[in-house]
């Protein structure tokens, strides 16, 4: 009886699991087969390169560059935001705290992960992007700059408390041996802490990057959506998702407008498939370096 | 009450249920969020004289609107432009004959910042605005101060009347910010001072100037009369002659009562 049983339980969950892998490859596939045709119709190197993003015109251009260009733009910007913030963060919550700072702060961290894009998009457009453009007297609040002050704000608790799992699985042996060999505790941080616990933080890191160039909502709403190449941090820019959201419902289905978006999807989905693959590596020599098996 | 009377009269409960959700009839409309205010209150007080049916309304845009009729995901498709010949070509090879009913006039309102001291540009100072001849309020008799442009996203319904109406289908420049709603064009231009912006008629508020065009003012009487340029028809799609209470709807919408709601949510009624 409780074998039969563990058999059906077994191929439930069996099929639970090939489910997600099912989802997986019906996405990749829809992505591909309405992505791929763009590449034939337009060229590959003049969609990726191009310059000018006007799908609606007559003859139309499909130029992507100026939205990659923003995409990582942004990016860039959030984690000057995110890294020193979030792995601060994590340093502060592993190394320092005391244990009441500890149950505070880390909650309120994991809370900041909860709050919808949606929110933060309100929050910019409603109140950063006006106190911006007084502050720094810009003619428009809705800029990079905006833009990527949020998405770092938004990857900050990704970055934390990955970041503060590694420092975590670092072994009180390695520090209790730093501390015998008489160095003080910003050596043993600087020195042994965090050198071990480096690929861990930098998974923790492409983790953010991934979480930033995939937001959507936020970057909708406040980066002002201008298709240009962004020359200065107060530049409005486009980034491939807001263009994604803001022109598939108008799109023609199965026009070349159509499958232009389905593109600029299928190359985001490359672009974080890589980053995922580069922070899965990074965790695997970060769990193997420490001992803990893979 | 013998058992058999009983029995009767549960028979009867459930027949009747049946009968109700039998004879429910449903609507589903899609398309234009142009479209969208004017086909959900239109939906609300059909529903309030017609308790039988049940009307959903969807937005996504005029494209989808189209695409819903030619996939016959949607009895009504709103649309705030005519069809294309390419939509037309799809409906044709499906057997769709879509069929149009102009339901309300839309005026688009050329809109700056209230602190703006313009009141009125003609056509062609507003096309070299948008297509980056001019990038100075100087150049048309204003401050010297930075033009920030603000257009809809290239695919909107709006934009596209705009860009036919307004600049002749000429590239806006790439440098103006595209907002993905005529919510969002509204309040951008009225926290941005240097901002100049195109909205519904409907949509104009007093956060914002609303200013003439080649010396004509959006209102009710102007486009009526054809006088103010940037005026287009808005638009529910049928798969051909409409039936039973896709009908009734369309002429609920039509009536003096319905183009009374159309006025209701900011547009322009046909009726006078």
């Amino acid at each position: 009886m409780s074998i039969k049983r563990e058999k059906i339980y077994e191929l439930i969950f069996g099929i639970l699991a090939f489910a997600s892998l099912l989802f997986f490859i019906g996405i990749t596939g829809v992505l591909f087969k309405e992505g791929l045709p763009i590449f034939k119709n337009v060229g590959i190197f003049k969609f990726i390169f191009g310059k000018y993003w006007y799908p609606t015109y007559e003859p139309p251009d499909f130029g992507i560059f100026p939205l990659i260009a923003a995409t990582f733009f942004i990016t860039f910007g959030a984690m000057l935001i995110a890294v020193p913030l979030g792995v601060g963060g994590a340093l502060f919550i592993n190394e320092v705290a005391t244990s009441g700072q500890k149950a505070f702060l880390k909650p309120i961290i994991e809370l900041l992960a909860g709050i919808p894009s949606i929110v933060y998009g309100l929050f910019g457009m409603v109140i950063v992007a006006p106190f911006l453009q007084k502050l720094f007297h810009i003619p428009v609040g809705l800029c990079a700059f905006t833009a990527s002050l949020l998405l770092g704000m938004m990857a900050i608790p990704t970055i934390c408390s990955i970041a503060e799992d590694a420092l975590n699985c670092v072994p009180r042996s390695f520090k209790e041996a730093s501390f015998a060999l008489g160095a003080n505790r910003w050596q043993t941080l600087t020195k042994v802490t965090i050198p071990a616990a480096g690929s861990g933080i930098s998974t923790a890191i492409i983790l953010g990057m991934g979480r930033a160039i995939g937001e959507t909502m936020t970057v909708l709403m406040v980066a002002g959506g201008a298709a240009v190449i962004p020359k200065s941090i107060f530049d409005p820019v486009r980034p491939m998702t807001a263009t994604i959201a803001a022109e598939m419902g108008e799109a023609v289905v199965g026009s070349l407008h159509f499958q232009a978006l389905f593109a600029i999807g299928l190359i985001l989905f490359l672009i974080t498939l890589v980053f995922n693959i580069i922070a899965e590596l990074l965790s695997k020599k970060f769990r193997k370096r420490l001992g803990l098996g893979l | 009450m013998s058992k058999t009377g009983r029995n009767f009269m549960g028979v009867w409960l459930i027949l009747s249920m049946l009968s109700v959700a039998v004879f429910a009839e449903s609507i589903t409309i899609k398309g234009s969020t142009t479209v969208f205010p004017i086909a959900q209150k239109a939906a609300e007080y059909f529903m309030d004289d017609n308790h039988d049916v049940d009307i959903s309304v969807q937005g996504g845009g005029s494209g989808v609107g189209i695409a819903s009729i030619i996939d016959g995901t949607a009895d009504i498709g709103d649309a705030s432009r005519p069809i294309k010949n390419k939509e037309l070509n799809k409906a044709a090879s499906r057997g769709v004959r879509p069929k149009a009913h102009v339901i309300a006039m839309d005026g688009i309102a050329v809109i700056v910042h209230p602190s703006n001291s313009i009141g009125g540009l003609s056509k062609q100072q507003i096309k070299d605005i948008y297509t980056g001849k001019i990038s100075f309020w100087s150049g048309v008799g204003g401050k010297r101060e930075k033009i920030v442009v603000i257009s809809r996203d290239s695919a909107s319904g709006t934009f596209e009347t705009f860009n036919k109406l307004a600049l002749g289908k000429a590239k806006v420049r790439p440098d103006a910010l595209l907002q993905a709603s005529n919510q969002a064009v509204l309040n951008t231009v009225a926290r941005t001072p240097g901002a100049i912006g195109y909205v519904g008629l409907g949509f104009v508020n007093s956060s914002v100037n609303a200013i003439e065009v080649d010396g004509v003012m959006a209102s009710k009487e102007t486009v009526l009369s054809g006088e103010y340029s940037l005026a287009r028809p808005l638009f529910m799609y049928t798969n051909g002659k409409p039936k039973g209470v896709v009908k009734e709807f369309i002429d609920y919408i039509k009536s003096d009562e319905g183009q009374r709601l159309v006025e209701d949510v900011g547009y322009i009624g046909l009726l006078d």
